[in-house]
């Protein structure tokens, strides 16, 4: 399967841990990212993620391989969610396999990194009170806003 | 280059063309559609970006979005051809 890939349904991250079984390896390091209750300020009541998936698929296997080819590792994987999430739910998961932990650990978080900056996937934040915003378009948009240069840059 | 080649090399950047465009995320609920076929004779991404936000209540200028063509990133600066598929790309945020 593909090493980057999209769910619909939650993730499975015993079989997705599965997939990253390897003899020859001595270190696995895995990020999960999870739905949390607030943002800047805001109570969150849920998330809805979308994807231009064509191309974010294509972008997310780029990463992915040079992750591999940057810090050597054997195996690594990254599966995200799609759709309407609940608090506490499992959004994002990364997994990678090496032969020594240092560069599962250093994969892990390059790929987790790349990820939130560079694949076209957007978050619809929920709140309590009723309102909603796309994370990182509301703000820019305001006129004049001095953070829009950087949006594609910024990260939580 | 033959005046005639150069004629109609200039004129197939400029006459219309129909191609599709793809909204997502903040854009598609300001189009208020997924997607659309359209005619235009934008040269290029930026032009056709100005096309739609002077028909669609759009919020995001140029400088923070990214604009894909067939599946693929592209400049602004890329010519238009007819067939395209368009997509203009808001700040992300996976993850």
């Amino acid at each position: 399967m593909a090493a980057f890939r999209f769910s619909r349904t939650a993730l499975d991250v015993a079989a997705l841990r599965a997939e990253l079984a390897d003899p020859a390896c001595g270190g696995y390091a895995a990020f999960e990212g999870w739905v949390r209750d607030h943002n800047e300020g805001e109570r969150v009541r849920r998330l809805e993620y979308e994807a231009f998936e064509a191309l974010a698929v294509r972008e997310g296997e780029r990463i992915i391989a040079a992750a591999r080819e940057r810090f050597g590792v054997a195996h690594a994987l990254c599966a995200h969610r799609v759709g309407e999430l609940g608090i506490g739910e499992l959004a994002v998961w990364v997994g990678v396999s090496a032969a020594h932990r240092d560069e599962a650990f250093r994969a892990c978080r390059f790929i987790i990194d790349e990820v939130k900056h560079r694949v076209p996937i957007w978050k619809k934040e929920h709140y309590v009170g009723g309102d909603s915003g796309w994370v990182n378009c509301e703000r820019c948009a305001a006129p004049g806003a001095e953070s829009g240069a950087h949006a594609h840059e910024r990260s939580r | 280059m033959p005046p005639s080649a150069a004629c109609c090399a200039a004129e197939s950047t400029i006459s219309p063309k129909a191609l599709t465009v793809q909204y997502y995320a903040l854009l598609r609920e300001q189009a208020g559609r997924r997607e659309e076929a359209l005619t235009t004779s934008a040269p290029t991404p930026r032009e056709l970006y100005a096309e739609l936000a002077a028909r669609y209540p759009f919020t995001l200028t140029p400088e923070v979005l990214r604009v894909a063509i067939n599946g693929e990133f592209s400049e602004w600066s890329t010519p238009l051809a007819a067939g395209d598929a368009v997509v203009f790309i808001p700040p992300v945020a996976g993850g």
